[in-house]
């Protein structure tokens, strides 16, 4: 989806700002959240193509306000609530309770709701399958294109390359997950992934690049075409 | 929308988390106890240190750095390093001519198990749109001033790969040990904002 998750090339974000002395965590929270993220990455609640799109699903303005680790509170509520596991109203409840410092906290009920997950229902993680193998499309040196495409879904192709022609650099042959159909549960759709390099001149123009710089980036096979004009 | 302000000292953010690691704990999704031995991993074991070892590694056994530079992670192996979030580790070099950098302009993707958690401005807005269209100046921003005949190379690694930048070994630093030439490789270094390693310790 052209989100605000996608900010290669975007103006008006002003100075990187290094802070030499931060933290592993900057709060509390955050780090809470980033650490049960991981212990839940192993249950098999969800893949990590779907956190990341619940990501971009936040309201752009939500997005650029309630920081990183706000970001991954924000996933991990809605898929929680849309697995059914953890309902949003008992969210809801728990946080007026703790919120009003109650010491006893209302009970949930522990049926009717889908944990334990199935055997069956678990999700993988991981995007490389090493005990499958893929045929690359394209080989190294190849010019091709990335194809211009605005899924609305979840995709890994970067508003900045679409249409754009570069360089096969490197090719990834091992067996990829597509996350732009995992994200939905519309397959794992194995693949290459090609490290592609782009002249910042072919991204950015010839007024505004940058002198002498290249642009290298991973893009998976179905995110490229052939570029038959400029073999 | 349920976000409860009546508790000013807390932020609504950390009210819901302690509510969600409530609730998970109660249905055993999870247990806190889980949680803070992956806090205690993240603050204590891993960080950029673990990723200055591997470069110092290759800097005074040239065996090893071919190995890395052909399979990052594999070679990381031999030094006991591994873990989530990186799936095939591409080590990539700095030359006198080439300079490489790395971000991630979708999200945040970082090698968590060689350089720990990135921080605050690798997953700012800032840092995310600015290094693919003028990495000269936001380097130059930061202290590092390239002349144009240094190609910069921008690593977005948007994909499962991860990056790690070998920085270049200082010139006459035949009298530093692995151990000192750790001491100075920074995080920064390895992104590949900083360029420059000092002699002096």
């Amino acid at each position: 989806m052209n989100g605000i998750h996608d900010m290669g090339g975007l103006h008006g974000f002003g100075p990187v700002e290094i802070d030499p002395d931060e933290p592993v965590f900057t709060t509390e929270w955050g780090s809470r959240i980033f650490c049960m993220t991981q212990v839940i990455d192993g249950l098999g609640i969800w893949n990590l193509d779907e956190h990341r799109h619940e990501i971009e699903l936040m309201a752009p303005e939500d997005y650029l306000t309630h920081t990183y680790y706000g970001r991954w509170l924000f996933a991990m509520e809605h898929i929680l609530e849309r697995r059914n596991i953890v309902r949003r109203a008992e969210v809801d409840l728990r946080a007026a309770e703790i919120a009003s410092d109650r010491r006893q906290f209302t009970p949930v009920r522990t049926a009717d709701r889908n944990w334990p997950l199935a055997e069956d229902a678990k999700v993988p993680w991981g995007g490389w399958r090493k005990d499958e193998s893929v045929t690359p499309k394209f080989a190294e040196g190849q010019r091709v294109r990335v194809r211009n495409i605005h899924p609305p879904g979840h995709t890994r192709v970067t508003n900045y390359t679409r249409g754009k022609s570069g360089d096969i650099y490197r090719v990834n042959a091992q067996a990829w997950v597509f996350p732009d159909t995992r994200a939905h549960y519309q397959g794992e759709n194995l693949q290459a992934v090609y490290t592609v390099r782009f002249d910042a001149q072919t991204l950015w123009g010839e007024s505004q690049a940058e002198p002498n710089l290249y642009v290298y980036i991973d893009l998976s096979e179905n995110h490229l075409e052939a570029d038959q004009e400029n073999q | 929308m349920g976000h409860n302000h009546a508790h000013p000292e807390k932020a609504w953010q950390a009210i819901r988390t302690e509510a969600i690691e409530s609730l998970l704990n109660e249905i055993n999704v999870l247990t806190s106890e889980d949680v803070d031995k992956v806090v205690r991993h993240y603050e204590e074991n891993v960080g950029p240190k673990t990723g200055a070892r591997v470069i110092a590694r290759a800097w005074v056994d040239p065996e090893f750095k071919t190995r890395l530079l052909a399979d990052g992670l594999v070679a990381c192996e031999e030094l006991g390093i591994g873990g989530p979030e990186t799936e095939l580790l591409h080590v990539v070099e700095n030359t006198p001519r080439v300079h490489n950098v790395v971000v991630c302009t979708l999200c945040s993707c970082y090698p968590w198990p060689i350089l720990g958690l990135p921080p605050a401005w690798y997953k700012s807005s800032a840092y995310r749109s600015r290094l693919v269209r003028e990495p000269r100046k936001v380097l130059s921003e930061l202290g590092v001033d390239l002349p144009d005949e240094v190609e910069i190379r921008v690593w977005d690694s948007v994909s499962e790969i991860r990056y790690l930048v070998m920085p270049e070994k200082p010139d006459h630093s035949e009298n530093l040990s692995e151990a000192e030439f750790a001491e100075r490789i920074t995080r920064d270094h390895m992104i590949g904002v900083a360029r420059h390693i000092p002699q002096a310790g």
